[in-house]
């Protein structure tokens, strides 16, 4: 008991410190003098807009988008009892990556403001449909894994079409630039826009818990024990459709996030599913908020983005990971 | 007590199990026994409500519930194997048992803590509460999965092959500890066991499945006579004493009945390819 309140208040310090230095960090530095008054709306009209207009949207995106992906990364790797599961892994991110893609192929995205978020999420409903019909048909973690796997080359190769097709060089760029994934020139809006999403789909990723570690002991020791695995399932994979779909609506595709940070969390929970849970939430947002912060530092002349960052570190850590489960296995 | 009647069940369209009639007392150790394929595994996971099935099973004469919380209270299930996907320790996977007792928040009580150190004493395994299941050996795991199922506190006790890859003493201690649990808290225990010689010295009562589809059931002497065992298992035997312990001895192979099978459910197969 005594060890998960050290774990909660360290992460809920680094999640405060991550979001200072965010509001902080940048191209014009700020003390926290500058972002209390900036906040609160008195002194420099210079500082206040910095502070409320670009960076704090940009702090709480990042907050918002790396507790769903941090979130949604533990519940599934509790569902399909894999450390090795991932959103991206179950077509959700790809297909809500897709429906922005369209937004701007048939030039939506330029015609309202709203038509991005309501078709990336558009998308993630999609494929979530898609899985909860096989999971309702098929229980089985192995076939909602394959399923995933499909629906997402489905996304990536129509996304390539869109791309293949589309009417000009700029919209390409703009979809290029769109799926690397970025909290880049984010207005409050957007991040008004996806937290209903992210907080319903937390708040049913939450109650999860008790499922999950039941599963633990195999699914069929875990229905003897009065758990009802198709529930479980559904909420799981709807959790992870609201919150990651808001999130790759307003953020584009960050990858990564949901695999590294439970990873580095778990022994800490005593690899208990249910207690990694609000954990993970915690240290995804503090890990995004950073990462983000990074892009805006790092001294480049194009701001490199997020997604790329999130990616080169992320990679070689699912390559070891692999390697070392593969150790474990022999 | 644990009552069957016109028991069938149905898997992928055809009918497994048909019209089985027969009965699990409390305080006592009902062995399941029967050649592979003959459906022992699936009959226990129809009764632990995983398997849909046709007919009645009754426990204390009350038909089961249809709501699973409330069946997994008076029915524990330790299906064969013991495979743990999380590196848990020894007491949080003792504590997962509880699980069908606890409130909305999961919060572990009074009552749920106490039961869950006297299983733990029971087995054996209260020194090893804070080590890593996957560290243990064969026989500590197995004593811990079985204070998970016995953890739920609940009157009818399933048990799928739990003495499988254990030694000879772990084999008696398991049983033993099955035994205890029967006639010191007056549950019914229903054991799937291969070991003929094992069931002869631990069972009070036998079911035999036979690959016709028949049972033989009744108090252990009677069902393990060497007539019976040849029709369900095609081998001659000898059903002998040694000292005071049953002895069960096959003997000569006869050609394989071709009796009817079926495959070997999924949770079998995972377990052993661990």
């Amino acid at each position: 008991m005594r060890a998960s309140f050290t774990l909660f208040g360290g992460l809920i310090a680094l999640v405060i410190a991550a979001a200072l230095a965010g509001l902080g960090g940048g191209y014009v530095p700020l003390s926290p003098a500058d972002i209390l008054s900036g906040l609160s709306g008195v002194g420099d009209p210079r500082l206040v807009a910095i502070v409320r207009e670009v960076r704090a949207p940009r702090v709480l995106l990042g907050l918002e988008v790396g507790a769903a992906l941090g979130l949604s990364g533990a519940a599934l790797q509790g569902l399909m009892r894999n450390p090795l599961a991932e959103p991206g892994l179950i077509g959700v991110s790809s297909s809500a990556g897709l429906g922005a893609v369209i937004a701007f192929y048939f030039g939506l995205a330029a015609l309202s403001p709203y038509a991005l978020p309501l078709l990336a999420m558009a998308g993630a409903v999609a494929a979530t449909l898609v899985l909860l019909a096989v999971a309702a048909r098929d229980g089985s973690t192995l076939t909602l894994i394959l399923s995933g796997i499909a629906l997402s080359s489905l996304s990536v190769a129509l996304t390539s079409l869109a791309m293949n097709l589309a009417p000009n060089p700029y919209a390409i760029t703009e979809m290029l630039l769109w799926l690397m994934g970025s909290l880049k020139d984010r207005t409050p809006t957007d991040a008004l826009t996806a937290l209903p999403f992210i907080l319903a789909g937390g708040a049913l990723l939450l109650t999860a818990g008790r499922g999950l570690d039941a599963l633990a002991l195999g699914e069929d020791t875990a229905r003897s024990l009065g758990v009802d695995l198709t529930r479980l399932r559904l909420r799981v994979i709807g959790g992870v459709a609201a919150a990651v779909g808001a999130s790759v609506a307003v953020s584009g595709s960050i990858g990564f996030v949901g695999l590294v940070v439970p990873h580095l969390l778990r022994p800490l929970v005593g690899h208990e599913p249910g207690r990694l849970l609000l954990p993970s939430a915690l240290g995804g947002a503090a890990l995004v908020t950073v990462a983000d912060l990074v892009t805006r530092l790092l001294p480049t002349t194009q701001e490199v983005m997020l997604g790329v960052v999130t990616a080169l570190v992320g990679a070689p850590f699912f390559l070891v990971l692999i390697l070392r489960a593969r150790r474990e296995a022999l | 007590m644990l009552t069957a009647t016109t028991l069938s069940v149905r898997q992928g369209g055809r009918c497994v199990l048909r019209n089985l009639a027969f009965t699990a007392r409390r305080g006592a150790v009902t062995g399941l026994i029967g050649p592979n394929g003959v459906g022992k595994s699936t009959l226990l996971r129809a009764i632990a409500g995983l398997l849909p099935h046709d007919g009645h099973l009754r426990i204390d004469g009350q038909p089961l519930p249809a709501d699973a919380r409330e069946r997994a209270r008076l029915i524990g299930y330790l299906p064969q194997g013991h495979h743990l996907h999380w590196p848990l320790t020894v007491r949080r996977t003792v504590e997962l048992g509880r699980l069908p007792h606890l409130g909305p928040l999961g919060r572990l009580g009074r009552a749920d803590r106490a039961a869950v150190d006297r299983v733990m004493a029971a087995t054996g395994i209260a020194p090893l509460s804070d080590r890593a299941v996957p560290t243990l050996s064969g026989g500590e795991r197995a004593r811990v999965m079985l204070a998970r199922v016995l953890a739920a506190d609940a009157p009818l006790l399933l048990a799928d092959e739990p003495t499988a890859a254990l030694d000879p003493g772990h084999q008696l201690r398991i049983l033993a500890l099955l035994r205890a649990e029967a006639t010191e808290r007056a549950r019914a225990v229903l054991v799937v066991l291969h070991d003929l010689s094992l069931a002869a010295r631990s069972c009070d009562n036998l079911i035999l499945m036979l690959p016709d589809g028949g049972v033989i059931a009744g108090p252990t002497p009677s069902v393990l006579t060497a007539e019976a065992l040849r029709a369900a298992y095609g081998v001659s035997f000898a059903v002998t004493r040694l000292a005071d312990t049953p002895l069960v001895v096959p003997l000569t192979t006869a050609p394989l009945p071709a009796g009817p099978s079926h495959p070997q459910t999924n949770a079998g197969v995972l377990a052993h390819a661990d």
